[in-house]
């Protein structure tokens, strides 16, 4: 059998089944090096687990694959390569394209269990913090003192009032 | 906090008390928090995490905890203690290794550490000797609370505790209990075990973690689920399978003193006749010995030497710790060198610490 990325003999095997079918990656030595998917010849399971996402989720349509967070800037493609998200907000950005992810991973889409007992900032208190620090990094950059002490202020009252 | 002074003892986890302790080496909960209205590590500027890192240290310090925690600033560590600090299991790998602005505040007991700034801004972590889920889980649980009446963590009522990876999303909660177990793996049915724990979602890795080998027959096992399932439910279905994988350890423990009671004497004595007398020893071999020690004392077959002393070399022999021991860094052929003196040494004398 040859690896699936070059013509190389296959010597790592990958199976994985889910809902019944059965999904298979075949790699040479190399190639499974070089996309992290063994190290020292140890298995390292996230990389292996972020692979098989990719797989299941297939292809992202254009309109995906087009998603950018307005907030950090993170494009969808970003994530899938290195399978960390840039901020929270992603997760509202990012929705379509992370629901079948979640699903596959914890099969659930939906959070049960603790809540911050402190009143949590909803999704778009939250997005507008984001922003916040963004213009306040920014005008801390531009010394523009005055406006980051409005921004710092703005903030901290957001934060206290959620 | 003095690292010195722990070089000399061998922490929480490897205290060798606590329920079940012939096989439960440790439970461990670690939770994954975020800062609302900052973006996770791997996208912060180095300002932003600057930042970070200010805020949570101040609010940390502020802690009405009873001992107070010790903040351990990470750059400002030498490798050879970055590394005495993973061999303790007190950071991981990816903080000791990761750049900028991070650091870890400690317990005196080595049971609660909290990871500023590495891939979550915020990795609290309580580890109890033996088999303690639930004393873990209402320690960590006071932490977490403490803690949000002071930040603002990136949470949603629909995904829970927002993480950088979707893998941590929601309760942000990894439960992990670490096991000893040197008769299944000699029994060669370790790989059932393993293969019946991925059915119900339960991860099984090595001894430091995801990628590491189980060297020592060191296993740990935890929660692969963190969204849809409560802390509690989580937290149950681990508990209700650690008994039953312990009854087969002592089953398979039991099958050995029956059927290879001979051959099971004969690879307990060179173990420790290994131990006591080689004059090169690799961390392997040592970790894989020091094993077999294990199982004799826990099974009677050997009396010279006590479980909290093994447990001791197993922690001293890894190569940091054992630098640190010698005073002086070492090469690889130096440190199996010291190593090996290292052991015959503890060894010749009963156990005893050589201080």
């Amino acid at each position: 059998m040859k690896c699936q990325f070059c013509s190389n003999p296959a010597t790592v095997h990958l199976t994985d089944i889910v809902n019944k079918k059965k999904k298979e990656v075949h790699l040479c030595q190399a190639c499974a090096e070089q996309k992290q998917l063994v190290n020292k010849q140890e298995l390292n399971l996230s990389v292996i687990l972020q692979t098989l996402i990719g797989q299941q989720v297939g292809q992202p349509s254009d309109e995906l694959a087009r998603l950018t967070c307005p907030q950090c800037g993170i494009k969808f493609m970003e994530f899938r390569a290195d399978g960390r998200l840039g901020c929270p907000h992603d997760y509202e950005v990012f929705r379509v394209g992370l629901e079948p992810l979640l699903l596959r991973i914890h099969r659930s889409t939906r959070h049960i269990g603790k809540v911050p007992r402190h009143s949590p900032v909803n999704a778009q208190a939250l997005a507008e913090l984001v922003q916040l620090r963004t213009q306040l990094r920014d005008a801390v950059e531009a010394e523009a003192y005055e406006e980051a002490a409005r921004l710092r202020d703005l903030i901290r009252q957001k934060e206290t009032t959620g | 906090m003095n690292l010195e002074s722990l070089t000399h003892t061998s922490g929480e986890w490897l205290r060798g008390t606590g329920p079940e302790s012939d096989i439960v080496i440790s439970s461990r909960i670690r939770l994954a928090r975020n800062l609302a209205a900052f973006p996770f590590t791997n996208r912060a500027t180095a300002h932003h995490k600057t930042e970070i890192e200010a805020m949570l240290r101040e609010r940390i310090a502020k802690l009405e905890l009873d001992p107070k925690l010790a903040y351990i600033n990470v750059p400002g560590l030498s490798t050879l203690d970055r590394q005495l600090l993973v061999e303790r299991q007190l950071i991981s790998r990816e903080l000791a290794g990761a750049d900028g602005p991070r650091g870890v505040a400690l317990g005196p007991r080595e049971t609660v550490s909290l990871m500023v700034n590495e891939e979550d801004h915020l990795r609290l972590q309580v580890m109890r000797s033996g088999f303690a889920l639930d004393e873990a889980w209402s320690d960590i649980d006071k932490v977490d609370d403490m803690l949000e009446q002071r930040v603002s963590y990136a949470f949603s009522d629909e995904f829970g505790y927002l993480t950088a990876c979707p893998t941590n999303v929601g309760t942000g909660m990894r439960s992990s209990v670490m096991l000893h177990l040197p008769a299944l793996v000699l029994a060669k049915q370790i790989e059932k075990v393993f293969r019946a724990l991925q059915k119900i979602n339960l991860a099984v890795r090595g001894l430091y973690g995801e990628g590491s080998r189980a060297s020592g027959d060191f296993y740990q096992i935890s929660n692969q689920v963190t969204l849809g399932k409560s802390e509690t439910t989580i937290l149950s279905e681990i508990r209700e399978v650690i008994p039953q994988i312990i009854t087969y350890e002592r089953q398979a423990r039991q099958t050995l003193m029956r059927e290879g009671r001979q051959s099971l004497q004969d690879r307990v004595s060179r173990a420790y006749g290994t131990l006591c007398s080689a004059t090169m020893m690799t961390s392997e071999e040592t970790m894989d010995l020091l094993s077999s020690v294990r199982l004799g004392i826990n099974l009677g077959i050997l009396e010279d030497i006590t479980i909290p002393t093994v447990n001791e070399l197993f922690i001293h022999t890894q190569p940091a710790h054992l630098q640190k021991l010698m005073g002086t860094s070492l090469d690889g052929e130096e440190r199996n060198a010291a190593r090996a003196r290292y052991l015959r040494q503890r060894l010749r004398e009963g156990g005893a610490h050589p201080n």
